[in-house]
């Protein structure tokens, strides 16, 4: 008798997916004396403002600040889980970690949602022993790398280029000098605004974590410590 | 023979909008008392904000859901309370705890399928909140759900400010559920307001119809 050679069409199941993208752009730049970490503060859901006030950013040491796109209740979880271990390290060695074990804890903990991970794509900026910027930039399984500069989040591909341009140099005849601290704060105000120019789900407010040596070395123009930039129009 | 894992696939029975923003003092919120079967319009009068110790809660999607998510923030109210020694959760509070139960069951890829709005107070300012099926949580002054959030959201934003009295945050409201009475499909014009004030005292208005409605036929209408 013959079977047919046709498998079975099985209904196809229906399935939600736990995961949701509220987009949004971080920049991270690495600094002879300073490190900045900025991001914008809009939360999208799908072609809709959620709400236009809303941090990527969470200082986690003195001289270490987190900016994370990508997933707002998977960034807020993270962001949280952090905090808790950025303390216990404290409690258990009695002293704080430094920026480069955190960014090697960060890839670890990723790492150990492998399965079910944190819709999260994080770049870190700190000090390192030094007082040299350090950057790390994430993917969300917790693949790492150190770099000068880095950028994560829906507006990262129109920043990347821009980034390589004015940071690295490579392709320029004439090469300026490394940046200052308030060189490279302008620029970042201006880097953010001309991306919140075509991506939508970049934009309203620009917050900007500028690490140096000097204590909790963060521009403080309100109580929480970051500073809070007008993006494009009203 | 193991049970079938069940989970929510589709919300059944749902609500459509919730509105809401701060005042000078308190918070308003405003939805319609329609729970629809897909495009039945099941239930005409069922109240969908609701008045939970510190707080007062609202909620667009499956109704069910929402029904038990009331039944969890009441438990957490009532445990407290048990104690008798005064401590009550403020609205901050129970928002964040129902930010974890919504982030914990999408966790589970069995959310509840709504999006609360949470209003209250704290430390002498409102405190008004939105928490989806993701866990996606903020606080805004102003917050709409379902179509509320691309046709009364836009209108809330231009028009809202700080010191808004209630008799202008009645009006504003008013007008984001006519908007949405006219363009959402699934609404009834039976639209109900509860506020909540900055001592906690919470007021839930009956339901009643939206007035300045227009319906003749076109050409009979002299627009303004």
């Amino acid at each position: 008798m013959l079977t047919p050679a046709v498998a079975p069409i099985e209904a196809k199941k229906k399935e939600w997916s736990p995961y949701t993208d509220n987009g949004g752009t971080t920049l991270a730049i690495a600094g002879p004396d300073y490190a900045i970490v900025a991001a914008d503060t809009r939360l999208s859901n799908g072609y809709s403002i959620s709400c236009r006030d809303v941090t990527k950013l969470a200082q986690l040491t003195q001289h270490c600040v987190i900016g994370t796109a990508g997933m707002q209740a998977d960034r807020a979880v993270f962001h949280k889980l952090l905090r808790t271990r950025v303390d216990y390290f404290k409690y258990k060695y009695g002293k704080t970690i430094t920026p480069t074990a955190l960014a090697q804890m960060i890839a670890n903990i990723l790492y150990g949602h492998r399965f079910f991970p944190y819709y999260c794509f994080n770049v870190v900026g700190g000090l390192d022993a030094q007082g040299h910027g350090v950057v790390f930039s994430y993917d969300a399984v917790g693949s790492y790398q150190a770099l000068p500069y880095a950028t994560t989040g829906s507006g990262a591909q129109l920043l990347e280029p821009l980034l390589d341009s004015h940071i690295a140099q490579r392709n320029r005849t004439q090469k300026n000098p490394p940046m200052s601290k308030d060189e490279a704060i302008a620029f970042v105000k201006n880097a953010m605004a001309s991306v919140s120019e075509r991506d939508i789900h970049t934009g309203d407010f620009l917050e900007i974590a500028v690490i140096t040596r000097e204590g909790t070395q963060i521009i403080t123009r309100e109580a929480d410590g970051v500073e809070r930039i007008k993006l494009g129009f009203d | 023979m193991d049970a079938p894992i069940t989970r929510t696939l589709e919300p059944i029975n749902t609500g459509t909008s919730v509105v809401g923003i701060t005042y000078k003092d308190g918070v308003l919120i405003a939805s319609d008392t329609l729970v629809s079967y897909g495009s039945l319009s099941r239930f005409r009068s069922i109240q969908r904000l609701v008045s939970i110790g510190p707080c007062l809660i609202g909620a667009s999607g499956d109704y069910s859901d929402f029904q038990h998510i009331t039944d969890l923030l009441t438990q957490k109210v009532d445990e407290a309370s048990f104690h008798q020694d005064g401590f009550q959760y403020t609205a901050p509070e129970l928002f964040e705890y129902l930010c974890r139960v919504m982030y914990e069951r999408r966790s589970k890829v069995n959310p509840y399928w709504n999006r609360v709005v949470m209003a209250g107070s704290k430390q002498g300012k409102p405190f008004l909140g939105c928490v989806d099926l993701y866990g996606t949580h903020y606080a805004s002054p102003t917050v709409a759900t379902g179509y509320g959030e691309q046709l009364a959201q836009p209108i809330l934003r231009k028009e809202w400010h700080p010191d808004m009295s209630l008799e202008e945050a009645h009006a504003l409201l008013e007008k984001c559920m006519r908007v949405l009475l006219y363009r959402d499909c699934y609404t009834i014009n039976k639209v109900q307001f509860a506020r909540i004030g900055l001592d906690g005292q919470t007021t839930i208005e009956p339901p009643a119809p939206l007035t300045g409605t227009r319906w003749e036929a076109p050409l009979t209408i002299t627009l303004p």
